[in-house]
């Protein structure tokens, strides 16, 4: 996804652009996730405003002929639940610092809640509804990008893996040797995803960049019977955890398609593809709770897909100051789809010589070196 | 002895002839069996029996070794009778759970969770504890798409046998049978015995494809008697059989009136000009059988290509867990029997930390190398037409749940750069509904000219949210439903 916006802002940017990938498009984690752009899961920061950036972004592409309909945009809004009444004023809490950073958060009180979501399970005491959070199809959402960057002269390289990065005497980056042929150019973007640190590594450069396993449960299609994305305030905590062990907090959300999707499982567990049931009775338990008509819903399929995260959950953003011509554009975790637009458009204004949206400072690829540097 | 004290326990998933061969094989030397199964009755595809009722006369007519299947089935009776085996019908299982790094000796509770839904909406939870698995969930047929092959009156060649044998209905008057693989020429013979005029079996093999490897047939005298048979059969009911030949069209307003039939040139090619129609109101169609791998592959045990790897005592390569039958390679019932009946054997002396003694199953081992020969060489002669993509206009639904043309594929592959199966199924959603892909894949692989990959679904079975949220819990109490108030408690 995030190769695919990369590609599509910096044709926009009149550069000549070729997009490579190994397999098919949208086949790393993109293909494996959902594709929810939210900001309401993100506390105020840098990340926030890259959330922002993008779902201006997001809106303005969905605008464009078309496009809204084949990449399943739909701007249907977030609502995050509390379970308890403390869990009420924590979330409150965060919707103030969001709002000053110019997120609109409305809270709504138990009554309002059944109103948005009228199957929520009965007793919730209130939550905050977020109209900005929308949603696409990522599959769908890489592809098209791709192919309106290709109507743009952009050209495409599937099955082709990326096996090193050439590279002047002087150092300098001049294009990538594939298991095909050697492409030439003056700038190379690293948006390898989940992969994006062995990329790093053949420039010869470290990038942490790390998986963090996520499982998805998909029910038999339905009416529209959840109205927004729903989940639960713990998720928020989830979604800035350090912790390797498995959290589960149902995120909820029906879709164009009819299916409801039951996500947001992270663990730490390194490239495991192995089904996990405890993982999938935990999500369904999540959901079931929320919605406790889901109960009687079937569950068709599971998949799993690997986040691609950074120790500080910040993606990695910009030129590497490191190799003169590398760029990244990779490490957005639970976020790429969402973050892709803004990434890219980032990313194709530095390309492009110009200053970016945003101080691309907090997403410097070398920022994890300094560090160790400085504790040591 | 295992550690609960008691005999050791053996699930069986599946109750056709490998399941069956297998139960009774393992209860015999003594083991605890459950045998699972989806259907209503045991007997799987094969055996597939009339209703309760409806027990014409007919039916014996219609079945294929008939006194195999009744030792099969007084042997069941009896193993019930005398608490040895535990029929669960009825029960469909959506996964199996191996508990691992658990020591089995240790383990009072056993290695394996079977997981099923059961009752007639398949909603109930019901597990089975088990110390060893037997997977033989036997196969499923392929079709493979054609313009007007979503009409009404058109069903698969497994689907008219079964109606066939299950119901004895006729599924309609005037029938033609067509694609390719062994299963027509019995479907043909059975739909001529009970009545219907058929008016041509279809097979996109060529006579020659088969002479050519008539050596490899010639070694299985009872098989090739097995065909001679449904020959003479076709021949006393005037069945014309067509070989080389290939349906291109089903044509029909509301319902099946006629497909066109054409001859192939040696390339899989269709003749142009040779097409013809024939009128009929039943097409039974059918492109052969794939194997049943979902169990085995959340098991983690290893597929090769599409069929469950296994080694001469039919074990996979995760411990306690063995398959037979089609799940390990379509190979006809008799394949399906020596293997379950190998399967059980081995399973009785392993799980009781026993060395089996491999000359129990000598016979059995002798057969299964004969029919595997045989089956290999089946499976090289009957083909689908290799070019048989041609025939798809892109209007052709290709994917029956999500209802997704060929357009679609192809502007998936051409326009947007899949180039695989999954990639396809997420850009149109061909494989997405209620089947999973089983039915589409392999039409969608040949649209995209690339191989059928192994694909995972975690859930062999729809299951309610319900049930997996609950699936710890004990069959007997209902799982109680968490309320929000008590998740901060
Ligand atoms: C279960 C789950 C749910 C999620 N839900 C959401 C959500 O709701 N909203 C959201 O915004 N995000 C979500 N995400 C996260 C999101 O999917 C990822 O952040 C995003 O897909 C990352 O996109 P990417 O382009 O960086 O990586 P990828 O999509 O993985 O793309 C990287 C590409 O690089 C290619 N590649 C790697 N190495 C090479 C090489 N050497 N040569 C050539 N090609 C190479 C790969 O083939 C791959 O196609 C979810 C993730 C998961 C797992
Ligand atoms: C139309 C037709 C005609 C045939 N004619 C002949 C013939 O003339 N001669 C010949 O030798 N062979 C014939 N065969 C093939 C023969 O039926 C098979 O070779 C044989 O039945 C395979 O046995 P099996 O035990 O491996 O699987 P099956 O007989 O398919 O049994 C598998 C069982 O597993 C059950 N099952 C599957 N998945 C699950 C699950 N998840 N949970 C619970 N239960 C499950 C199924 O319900 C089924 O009862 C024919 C097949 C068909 C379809």
């Amino acid at each position: 996804m995030v190769g695919a916006a990369s590609a599509l802002y910096a044709t926009r940017e009149g550069l000549d652009v070729v997009l490579v990938d190994r397999g098919p498009v949208a086949g790393g984690t993109t293909g494996s996730g959902e594709g929810n752009l939210l900001v309401s899961d993100k506390e105020p920061g840098p990340e926030l405003e890259l959330a922002l950036l993008s779902g201006r972004l997001w809106s303005a592409l969905a605008a464009e002929a078309g496009v809204a309909a084949a990449i399943e945009y739909e701007a249907k809004g977030g609502v995050v639940v509390a379970s308890t009444p403390d869990g009420l004023t924590a979330l409150a809490d965060l919707a103030v610092g969001q709002r000053a950073a110019g997120v609109t958060a409305d809270p709504v009180d138990a009554h309002a809640l059944y109103d948005l979501e009228p199957h929520l399970a009965p007793g919730l005491p209130g939550g905050v509804h977020y109209p900005q959070d929308a949603q696409v199809m990522p599959t769908l959402a890489a592809a098209h990008l791709i192919r309106i960057a290709r109507t743009g002269g952009a050209r495409l390289r599937t099955g082709s893996t990326v096996t090193g990065v050439l590279r002047t005497a002087a150092g300098a980056v001049r294009g990538v040797r594939t298991d095909g042929a050697e492409i030439h150019a003056p700038a190379v973007v690293n948006a390898a995803g989940t992969w994006g640190g062995e990329l790093a590594a053949l420039a010869g450069v470290e990038l942490p960049v790390l998986p963090r396993r996520g499982f998805v449960l998909v029910t038999e299609p339905l009416p529209r019977m959840v109205h927004h994305k729903v989940y639960a305030a713990d998720y928020v905590a989830d979604v800035a955890s350090d912790s390797a062990a498995l959290q589960t907090s149902p995120v909820v959300e029906g879709t164009a398609a009819g299916p409801v999707l039951i996500g947001a499982s992270r663990e730490r567990v390194g490239f495991d593809r192995e089904f996990s049931l405890p993982v999938a009775r935990a999500l369904a338990a999540g959901a079931t709770r929320l919605f406790p008509f889901l109960a009687q819903v079937r569950a068709m399929r599971g998949y799993l897909g690997f986040r691609p995260y950074m120790p500080d959950h910040l993606p990695a953003i910009g030129p590497d100051a490191r190799v003169p011509g590398l760029f990244h554009a990779c490490g957005h975790e639970g976020a790429g789809i969402g973050l892709s637009t803004g990434t890219g458009r980032l990313i194709a204004q530095a390309l492009a010589g110009r200053t970016p949206d945003l101080d691309l400072a907090p997403f410097r690829p070398d920022r994890f070196e300094r560090r160790q540097e400085d504790t040591a | 002895m295992t550690a609960h004290g008691e005999r050791p326990r053996l699930a069986v998933v599946g109750a056709g002839p490998a399941g069956l061969a297998a139960a009774l094989a393992a209860a015999r030397q003594g083991l605890t069996v459950t045998l699972v199964d989806a259907a209503p009755q045991a007997g799987g595809q094969f055996h597939r029996q009339p209703a309760e009722g409806l027990g014409a006369r007919r039916a014996r007519a219609l079945h294929h070794r008939w006194s195999t299947w009744e030792r099969l089935r007084d042997g069941l009776a009896r193993h019930v009778a005398a608490g040895r085996i535990t029929h669960l019908p009825d029960h469909h299982v959506w996964t199996v759970e191996r508990e691992k790094d658990t020591d089995p000796d240790l383990d009072p509770d056993g290695t394996f969770v079977v997981h099923a839904l059961r009752g007639p909406a398949q909603e109930e939870p019901a597990t089975v504890r088990a110390d060893g698995l037997v997977i033989a969930t036997g196969g499923y047929e392929t079709v493979l798409p054609f313009p007007g092959w979503t009409l009404p009156g058109v069903v698969t060649a497994g689907g008219a046998q079964a109606m066939l044998k299950g119901g004895l209905v006729l599924p309609g008057r005037t029938a033609v049978v067509a694609g390719t693989g062994p299963l027509l020429m019995p479907v043909a013979a059975g739909l001529a015995a009970a009545g219907a005029r058929v008016a041509a079996l279809v097979e996109a093999a060529g006579a020659r494809d088969v002479a050519r490897s008539a050596p490899a047939l010639a070694a299985h005298p009872g098989k090739l008697a097995e065909g001679a048979r449904y020959a003479a059969e076709l021949l006393r009911h005037r069945v014309p059989v067509r070989s080389r030949h290939t349906v291109v069209a089903a044509h029909g307003t509301d319902r099946l009136d006629a497909v066109t039939v054409a001859a192939l040139d040696p390339d899989g090619r269709v003749r142009t000009g040779t097409g013809h129609r024939v009128p009929c109101d039943t097409l039974a169609v059918g492109h052969g059988m794939l194997p049943h791998t979902d169990l085995a592959e959340t098991l983690g045990c290893a597929v090769d290509g599409r069929r469950v790897r296994v080694d001469d005592e039919q074990r996979t390569d995760v411990p306690g867990v063995w398959a037979a039958g089609e799940t390990t390679g379509i190979g006809g019932a008799d394949l399906a029997l020596a293997e379950g009946r190998i399967a059980g054997l081995s399973a009785a002396a392993r799980l009781d930390s026993r060395t089996p003694d491999r000359s129990s199953w000598r016979s059995a081992a002798a057969a299964r190398s004969r029919l595997r020969r045989f089956a290999s060489a089946v499976d090289a002669v009957y083909r689908p037409p290799a070019h048989w993509t041609d025939q798809v206009t892109d209007d052709t639904v290709v994917c029956r749940c999500e209802e997704v043309p060929a357009a679609d594929v192809r502007a998936a592959v051409g326009e947007l750069g899949a180039g695989d199966l999954r990639t396809v199924k997420l850009l149109t959603r061909a494989g997405m509904g209620w089947c999973q892909g089983r039915m589409c894949g392999p039409a969608v692989a040949g649209l995209l000219g690339c191989e059928l990959p192994v694909s995972r679904r975690p859930f062999a079975r729809p299951l309610p949210l319900g049930v997996l949220a609950g699936a710890t819990e004990d069959p007997t109490e209902d799982p109680q439903p968490v309320r929000p108030e008590e998740e901060n408690a």
